[in-house]
């Protein structure tokens, strides 16, 4: 440590370097679990060139291909794995674009939900007093009503005041802005105590002797000191959004069946579970599962890796 | 007569980790008799908790005992199972722990404890083992102990708490006592009374005590013996006062000639750069270099800094203010600081001298008084423009290295920012010049810059603090605290470097401590603090030689008698004297 003579270090030797990175490479669960993230990940975003079909291309859609079993099943065809829909989309295909809408809306209502209660809980935190007292009242309310409620209010009071076909090409943002808004408080909470931890160390007094304005001493000091909680948060927040949004696309709130997500495919499916078409619904239910599964994994090794006490 | 009870022989002590093993104690040699106490003495990280942990077979893990022998009365019990070990464990070798609070379970009374200890030893029945717990409270001086038996353990106040650690300890009659810095958690008052109560026990019942501590002072009080511990290794063995007094090793002539003295003021503390290396540090001409500019700061007439009446109260409980109680932390404080002039404020935590740091650097606000500095108000001054002028004159050196430099920012980037902040600098490249500069002026070496302040140690960090704090060419420094959660040898660097900035810059200082003899080691004139009022002014060498006030009276009392390392004369000249008679 006392080695001064050591040359600079660049980010990536840092990263490889740190505990969190020697952490990771030593638990085979965190090592699957980012595996699988990562190549879901990557299909949704390059869904346009992993996909064998397009299933939203009207061209390439038969509908003599409808409701055709999986390829190993009898009646099955090669060039559709998974099997077909009812209008004759390729399974597979569907869910690697569900997936994408789904991962946009949690990443999406996530990062919404993050930027405002980041927001709220450093004011709340460093304020303290009255100001603290009333934004943590609210966040008191908001807490005592479920999110999916929050959401489906917010839904409503959208299809309320937009004409039809606006809601549904908006349909993805008024989703982000739903699930964002009953997700805000877990940071808010979250960056007001450990902002109430960090607020009295000496370097933010250090701080305030050289003259610096608060907001600085928040913005450039103490936010980067709280993110670490923030992103284990975040990411279990990330499954929580994605299964949220199926929950509302399943309750047939979310997004339409013309550009379904993850949840709109179970429920297209679940139509005809009972009439022996089974894979309509348990593949796009087991990317789900798969998903949410992986990114909690995550999450929970981030909390481990990032806790001292546990290490 | 004494016979050896604890014998430990080449004991290593190993932990893996993913940088390979550390060593933690290196063959380590120790033994103790009975009636006699052996202190084990070293900083933070030399591997004294380590070799008591070991004996006790209670080694964290990864930890593990990679080699050598323990005997207890010639019985080896080194390399027993746990379950074996636990029959040694409390019955023949007792602990006492550094933090009276979590060593005993809040939620049963004393009695209960000392009870169920004795009766799994000793298979006392209930009655047997009650007159026993309670003639043990006795024997640890507690007062009225069988009524006091059966309180809890809030109910005791901090040193007698530790008393009933102690009893606990010698439930079993132990024949040795592993003491793991049993008075660091106290105040001055009643560590005197613990150390004196330990050595009574020991010479009473003839136990041996192992007794680790990294306070000079304690074991200048009651060791017989002393082994000093560096970096996992025994370094040196041999009677106190021949420690203490004349030490071979040169690890231990440097950690003694460390230790502020109490009794002679010395202008600088000898013999400690060998500790941690630290760069040369150059002599710097004020009239050109960055440090020397607008040093002008217009001569004003009396005191730099001049407080009056000065009052802060905190607030405590209530949202929205309901069921608050009123704490004065700073009562009517009054005192002056002159130009150029070291002024100390010395009080036991809570006395409210941090406060006043506080308020002086306008972090608090205060409830009433005046602060003028320079001849300006600072409590009048509503706007932080304003302010900042004043501000940039001052700066501050915090308490504790790990949290005072924020830990997600470059070396480089603390320091500047200050420099950024102010606009002290015509351009980046000015910038990073005076950064480099400012980090070799405190002894770190201009590479530092690029690194964060985890991959420094704490009296590294420290300098880190210092360079910042003149980064914006202050002519008043604010020390809270500034190495009391050093070692020692980190101390008197830092403080020598304080010295060195003072003499060199002019600074006037106000140095803020709990620690009598390095305030008689920095301070020309000292304040005394108790509970929020400012007792007693007096020059340094008038404090410590004729106090006044009841309470300095009593501080200066309580400060160990330790008196330095005696030069080689006087030494071979005792030597000499013990070999005639």
């Amino acid at each position: 440590m006392s080695d001064i003579s050591n040359e600079r270090s660049s980010f990536l030797t840092r990263f490889r370097e740190s505990d969190l990175w020697w952490n990771f490479k030593g638990s085979p669960g965190a090592i699957i679990a980012a595996t699988v993230t990562f190549l879901m990940i990557f299909g949704a975003a390059f869904a346009n060139f992993v996909a064998p079909h397009n299933p939203f291309d009207l061209a390439t859609v038969d509908l003599f291909d409808a409701l055709l079993p999986p390829a190993w099943e009898d009646g099955g065809k090669a060039s559709f794995l998974l099997g077909t829909d009812d209008q004759g989309r390729d399974v597979f295909s569907t869910i690697l674009y569900g997936s994408r809408i789904s991962l946009i809306v949690g990443f999406a209502s996530v990062g919404f939900a993050a930027i405002l209660g980041i927001a709220v809980g450093l004011v709340s935190g460093y304020a303290g007093g009255v100001v603290d007292s009333i934004l943590m009242r609210i966040a008191d309310v908001q807490l005592s009503f479920p999110a999916i409620l929050i959401a489906l209010l917010i839904d409503g009071v959208a299809r309320g005041i937009m004409p039809r076909e606006t809601h549904d090409e908006l349909a993805v943002y008024v989703l982000v802005i739903a699930i964002g808004l009953s997700f805000w408080v877990q940071y808010a909470r979250t960056v007001r105590s450990s902002v109430m931890v960090e607020r009295n160390k000496e370097y933010v007094q250090a701080g305030q002797v050289i003259g610096l304005p608060d907001w600085i001493i928040l913005v450039r000091h103490i936010l980067p000191n709280v993110m670490g909680p923030v992103l284990v948060i975040a990411t279990i927040q990330l499954a929580l959004a994605v299964i949220t949004e199926a929950t509302l696309s399943f309750l047939g709130v979310g997004v339409p069946p013309t550009s379904p997500s993850l949840g709109t495919l179970i429920r297209i499916g679940n139509d005809y579970l009972f009439s022996g078409e089974w894979w309509i619904t348990i593949f796009p239910g087991g990317a789900l599962v798969i998903l949410v599964l992986s990114v909690n994994i995550l999450g929970d090794w981030l909390r481990d890796a990032l806790n001292p006490k546990l290490r | 007569m004494s016979k050896t009870l604890l014998d430990i022989k080449d004991l290593v002590v190993e932990f893996p980790s993913r940088h390979g093993d550390v060593i933690a104690a290196k063959n380590v040699c120790l033994s103790v008799e009975s009636g006699e106490i052996l202190g084990v003495v070293g900083e933070s990280g030399a591997g004294k908790s380590t070799i008591g942990n070991a004996v006790m077979g209670l080694l964290e893990r990864p930890g593990r005992v990679g080699g050598g022998e323990v005997f207890l009365e010639g019985e080896k019990i080194s390399g027993l199972s746990q379950v074996q070990m636990r029959k040694i464990r409390g019955k023949r070798i007792g602990m006492i722990f550094q933090d009276p609070l979590t060593s005993l379970n809040p939620l049963e009374t004393i009695a209960k404890q000392l009870i169920g200890t004795i009766q799994t030893h000793l298979g006392f029945n209930d009655a047997d083992a009650r007159e026993r717990a309670i003639s043990l409270l006795d024997q640890v001086g507690i007062p009225n102990p069988s009524e006091r038996v059966d309180h809890y353990p809030h109910q005791f106040s901090g040193g007698m708490r530790q008393r009933v650690v102690i009893a606990l300890a010698l439930c079993a009659e132990p024949e040795v006592i592993l003491a793991d810095e049993p008075t660091t958690a106290l105040d001055v008052s009643i560590q005197a009374q613990i150390l004196d109560l330990l050595k009574k026990l020991v010479r009473e019942k003839g136990v041996g005590m192992i007794l680790i501590t990294h306070d000079m002072g304690v074991i200048a009080e009651v060791a017989d013996r002393v082994a000093v511990m560096y970096r996992g290794v025994v370094v040196e063995t041999g009677p106190t006062a021949k420690i203490l007094g004349n030490p071979d090793h040169p690890y231990s002539r440097s950690l003694i000639s460390a230790v502020p003295r109490p009794d002679v003021r010395l202008h600088r503390f000898p013999m400690v750069e060998s500790i941690e290396a630290a760069g040369e540090r150059k002599d710097l001409d004020l009239s050109t270099h960055w440090l020397g500019k607008a040093r002008d700061f217009g001569q004003s007439d009396g005191p730099l800094l001049k407080v009056d009446n000065l009052e802060m109260v905190f607030k405590t409980g209530g949202m929205f203010g309901g069921g608050s109680s009123i704490v004065r932390a700073v009562d009517d404080v009054s005192f002056d600081i002159r130009n150029g002039e070291c002024f100390g404020i010395v009080g036991e935590s809570g006395s409210g001298k941090s406060t006043i740091a506080r308020l002086v650097t306008s972090i608090y606000k205060s409830a009433g008084g005046s602060i003028n500095f320079a001849g300006t108000d600072l409590t009048k001054i509503k706007k932080r423009k304003e302010l900042n002028v004043h501000r940039r004159q001052m700066q501050m050196i915090f308490q504790d290295p790990f949290s005072s430099v924020n830990a997600r920012m470059k070396v480089r980037d603390i320091i500047a920012e200050p420099i950024r902040f102010h606009k002290l600098a015509s351009s980046e490249k000015e910038t990073r010049q005076i950064v480099d500069d400012l980090l070799d002026h405190v002894g770190l070496g201009a590479k530092a810059a690029v690194k964060y302040p985890h991959e420094f140690s704490g009296g590294q960090r420290q300098r880190i603090s210092i360079a910042r704090a003149l980064a914006t060419r202050p002519r008043f420094l604010i020390c809270d605290e500034p190495t009391s959660a050093l070692d020692v040898s980190i101390q008197a660097q830092i403080l020598n470097l304080l010295k060195d900035l003072q003499d060199e810059l002019g600074l006037t200082m106000m140095f803020i401590s709990h620690d009598l003899p390095v305030i008689r080691q920095m301070c020309d004139r000292v304040g005394v603090m108790s509970k929020g009022k400012m007792v007693e002014i007096a020059e340094t060498e008038e404090l410590f030689v004729a106090p006044k006030h009841d309470y300095s009276k009593h501080l200066i009392s309580l400060m160990p008698s330790y008196t330095g390392l005696m030069n080689k004369e006087d030494a071979q000249a005792e030597a000499g004297q013990a070999e005639a008679s």
